[in-house]
C-alpha cells in the first residue's frame, strides 16, 4: 500500500514498517537530484516533521514526513549516488521507519488522489 | 502585484516547454532540458541565453566620455573604439550600485549593459548623477550628455562555448571571427542595425548579440533549427558564471559590498580623473577590508546555499555563503562566501552550518573552475 502527502513524500507500509521517499511527480519537478540529506537511524520524528532535504542543483527541498516513526534504516545508494531517485523514486527509498501509529496513513491521499492532486 | 516583464522570446519559451520562473522582474526560463545538460553543453559546445531582461542606456553627447568616466569605476579614457571594458558604479561609501558593461563607439557616445533587477534603481541614479556638477571641469558646470533608456527597444541573446564562433558565423551569418575578447562592432544584416561583442557570462568564449525583437526572434529560430546550440535558461548561467568566480549582483555585490571587498580593485582605477566611490575606495584599500569574498570547498557532499551561515572552528558566525552549489563541472560542494577577513587566508578551516548540522570546509580562490577565453 502506497500513500502520497501534499508536500509529495509517499509512504509505502510494510507490515510494521514504512518507506519513505519522494514522489515521481516530485523528482520530475526537482530536476537532477544530486544531494540527499538524510537523518540518522534512531531518529524519530513526527507527521509533518522535516527529517531531512533533498536537492536539486538549483535549490534544497525540504523532507517533510507523512507519518510519525523511528528510523530503522536509511538507503545508504543515495549517499554515493543520489540519482537513483531520478531513476525511480519508488524503488529508492530514502528512509524506512518503524510506523508508530499505521492508522496514519488512512489520512493520507492513494494513488488516484495524489495524481489529481498533482494535475490541480 | 505588478505582472512580470516578457522578453520578445517569451512564447518560445513556453512552447518549447522551459520552466519559467520570475527574475529581475522579469518571467524567464530557467531550464529547458536540465542545468546539468545545458551546463555542460555550454562547457563542451554551444549554448544560447535568452538574456533581453538586461538594461540598456545610451549616453551620448560632448561630455559623454567625462560622464561615463565619471560614474564607472574602470577608466573608459584608456579604451580605444569598439573595446567593452567591465566594472561597476558606486555609491558615495565605495558600495556597489550595480556592475555593468560599457561598450565605447566613441568618445561621444557609450552603451551601459546593466542588470535587470537594478533597471529602475540605475536609471534614478545616473540621472541623479547627470545633475552633479562636473568634477573634471574648471566652470564646474553640470555634464552636457543626453541619457536613453533602451531596454525596452534592445533584446538581446548571449550564444556560448567553444563552438560559439563557429555557430555565428554560420548559423546566423555574422562574421565575428575578427572580434577579440572584450570588443565589439556593429553590422547590418537585411537592413537591420546588429551589436555584437566577444563577451559573455560563463567562462568560456562566445558573444553577445544586441538588436531589436524580430532580429533576436529570428536568430533564435535559425539556432533551434540548426541543432548545433542547446537553448539555456538561467539556470545554468548562474551554474556557469559562479564555477569561473564572476559575481552576480545580489549574491557577491551589493549596496553595502565594496569592489576591495568583493576582490574586484583591478576594475576600479583609483588613478584616474575623479569618479563617485573613489575616495571611499581608496581609504577601504589603503586600511584593509574588514570582509572579504573568498571561495569554500566542502570536503562532504552537502550543499552550501545562498545565505547559510559560515562559522569558526569556536562555531562563531564570521559570514554568510554567497552563492554554493554541488558544481556540476568539479563533481564537488563549494560556494563562495562574504566572510570576516581575519579567516580569508587560503586553506582556512571553517564550517557552513546547513539545516541541523555544521559541515567542514576550507577557503579556497574563487576561480574554481578556469576560464577559456579565447583572447
Amino acid at each position: 500500500m502506497i500513500r502520497y502527502s501534499e508536500t509529495h513524500e509517499y509512504v509505502r507500509q510494510e507490515g510494521e514498517y514504512g518507506f519513505i521517499g519522494v514522489s515521481d511527480y516530485a523528482q520530475k519537478q526537482l530536476g537532477n537530484v544530486v544531494y540527499v540529506d538524510m537523518p540518522e537511524v534512531g531518529d524519530e520524528f513526527e507527521a509533518g516533521e522535516e527529517f531531512g532535504a533533498i536537492e536539486s542543483v538549483k535549490a534544497a527541498s525540504d523532507l517533510i514526513s507523512p507519518v510519525s516513526g523511528e528510523v530503522v534504516e536509511i538507503n545508504e545508494a543515495l549517499e554515493e549516488n543520489p540519482r537513483l531517485v531520478n531513476q525511480d523514486a519508488i524503488a529508492n527509498w530514502i528512509v524506512k521507519i518503524r510506523l508508530s501509529d499505521p492508522s496514519q496513513l488512512d489520512g493520507l491521499m492513494d494513488e488516484d488522489a495524489y495524481r489529481a492532486f498533482c494535475e490541480k | 502585484m505588478e505582472e512580470n516583464k516578457k522578453t520578445c522570446l517569451h512564447g518560445h519559451h513556453t512552447s518549447q516547454g522551459a520552466l519559467m520562473s520570475p527574475f529581475g522582474g522579469f518571467d524567464m526560463p530557467i531550464q529547458y532540458r536540465g542545468i546539468v545538460e545545458e551546463h555542460n553543453a555550454v562547457r563542451s559546445a554551444c549554448g544560447v541565453f535568452d538574456v533581453s531582461h538586461m538594461g540598456e542606456v545610451l549616453v551620448t553627447g560632448d561630455d559623454a566620455t567625462r560622464f561615463v568616466n565619471y560614474i564607472f569605476s574602470n577608466d573608459v579614457t584608456a579604451a580605444q573604439p569598439g573595446q567593452c571594458l567591465y566594472g561597476m558604479m558606486l555609491n558615495d561609501h565605495g558600495g556597489v550600485v550595480d556592475d555593468l558593461l560599457v561598450y565605447k563607439f566613441s568618445e561621444n557616445k557609450y552603451l551601459l549593459v546593466i542588470n535587470a533587477s537594478n533597471i529602475d534603481k540605475d536609471e534614478e541614479w545616473i540621472q541623479e548623477r547627470m545633475n552633479d556638477s562636473n568634477p573634471d571641469r574648471e566652470d564646474g558646470m553640470p555634464f552636457r550628455i543626453d541619457l536613453e533608456l533602451v531596454s525596452e527597444v534592445v533584446s538581446e541573446l548571449a550564444v556560448q562555448g567553444p563552438e560559439a564562433e563557429k555557430v555565428v558565423e554560420e548559423v546566423l551569418g555574422i562574421p565575428c571571427a575578427d572580434l577579440t575578447f572584450y570588443t565589439f562592432k556593429e553590422t547590418h544584416l537585411d537592413g537591420h542595425d546588429i551589436l555584437i561583442s566577444r563577451t559573455g557570462y560563463t567562462g568560456e568564449d562566445g558573444f553577445e548579440i544586441y538588436a531589436e525583437d524580430e532580429v533576436i526572434v529570428d536568430f533564435w529560430e535559425k539556432l533551434m533549427a540548426s541543432g548545433q546550440c542547446e537553448p539555456c535558461g538561467l539556470g545554468c548561467r548562474d551554474t556557469l558564471r559562479f564555477e569561473v568566480g564572476l559575481p552576480l549582483y545580489g549574491d557577491e555585490l551589493d549596496d553595502d559590498i565594496t569592489p576591495v571587498e568583493a576582490g574586484l580593485t583591478m576594475f576600479v582605477k583609483l588613478e584616474k580623473a575623479p569618479f563617485m566611490g573613489r575616495d571611499a575606495v581608496a581609504k577601504q584599500k589603503a586600511e584593509g577590508a574588514k570582509r572579504k569574498v573568498v571561495g569554500l570547498e566542502l570536503a562532504d557532499k552537502a550543499i552550501p546555499r545562498h545565505g547559510y551561515e559560515v562559522l569558526n572552528e569556536a562555531d562563531e558566525v564570521i559570514g554568510h555563503v554567497t552563492t554554493g552549489y554541488h558544481s556540476i563541472s568539479l563533481d564537488k560542494s563549494i560556494a563562495m562566501a562574504l566572510i570576516d577577513a581575519r579567516y580569508a587566508a587560503m586553506g582556512t578551516p571553517l564550517k557552513v552550518r546547513i539545516r541541523r548540522k555544521t559541515f567542514p570546509c576550507a577557503v579556497t580562490g574563487k576561480k574554481f573552475y578556469k576560464k577559456s577565453y579565447k583572447k
